[in-house]
């Protein structure tokens, strides 16, 4: 059953996330990249990670796609405005790509891996429990700087998207 | 269970249709949501490693990382804003002013 489950999951990650970069329109490619992220979801659910399966469609879903979806209802973007790529660099683009998973799977094919078994299983690491215990006392001091990130990103975002005296508006 | 290997290729391929989706487009949006694919490759890649260590580091480790993704989505998408507003189009082609 769980194993049926990661094929279907994978196969719909694998061709939603194609859709994402070889659709015309850029509002397909968002609504491919939020099914993406539930196939995602999915998959952290079977990995016994319910935290991050949340924070994923939270985070990720809720906050991140809307932000997507709201800057291209504002950009106005028609279907035909973007250029093609000249054919020579999407063929070299296309083979190193091709390259690169080549080399990835053949050297991590021969990998050595962790063996997981029944007996050293523990189901409870991916909860809040554990998870918070782990980040309030081990990771105490990143978490507090990834406030700091927060706020320099928020006036940064606030400052560049200010309207200044003297620009072209539209 | 499902072998570590099988998690490892998902992601991999995942990172892979990331640097194709970066290297063909030249809309700035569809660049940014490669880039998104990449980082959610890296996550599963990091919870598939926890699950089967039993360390929750790496989950805490996704955390941040979707901390940090949705704050460079922020600063990135005014950046888009800005670049439309002042060259009418988000075309990476357009972009060229540093090019030697």
């Amino acid at each position: 059953m769980a194993a049926q489950l990661f094929y279907f999951l994978t196969t719909l990650a694998i061709f939603s996330a194609a859709m994402v970069v070889f659709s015309r329109n850029p509002v397909n490619s968002v609504l491919y990249l939020i099914f993406m992220f539930f196939c995602l979801t999915g998959h952290y659910i079977l990995l016994n990670a319910q935290f991050l399966a949340i924070v994923n469609i939270i985070v990720y879903a809720g906050a991140i796609m809307v932000l997507f979806l709201f800057v291209i209802m504002f950009l106005n973007l028609r279907k035909d405005t973007e250029p093609k790529q000249p054919p020579l660099m999407k063929f070299t683009a296309l083979f190193s790509g091709g390259l690169l998973l080549l080399v990835m799977v053949a050297v991590l094919s021969k990998a050595d891996m962790v063996e997981s078994t029944d007996a050293t299983f523990t189901s409870q690491i991916g909860l809040v429990e554990n998870l918070g215990k782990v980040l309030y006392t081990q990771y105490l001091l990143p978490f507090e700087l990834a406030s700091i990130l927060f706020l320099v990103a928020m006036v940064g975002a606030v400052m560049l998207g200010k309207r200044e005296t003297g620009e072209r508006h539209f | 269970m499902i072998p570590l290997n099988y998690y490892i290729f998902l992601a991999t391929i995942l990172f892979v249709i990331g640097v194709i989706g970066v290297l063909t487009r030249r809309n700035a949006l569809i660049v940014f949501m490669s880039v998104e694919i990449m980082l959610n490759a890296v996550n599963v890649l990091f919870i598939a490693f926890s699950t089967y260590k039993n360390d929750p580091s790496g989950q805490v480790f996704v955390f941040f990382i979707m901390a940090v993704a949705a704050a460079e989505v922020a600063v990135g998408l005014a950046i888009i804003v800005m670049i439309y507003r002042n060259l009418r189009s988000i075309d990476t082609g357009v972009l060229n002013n540093l090019k030697w």
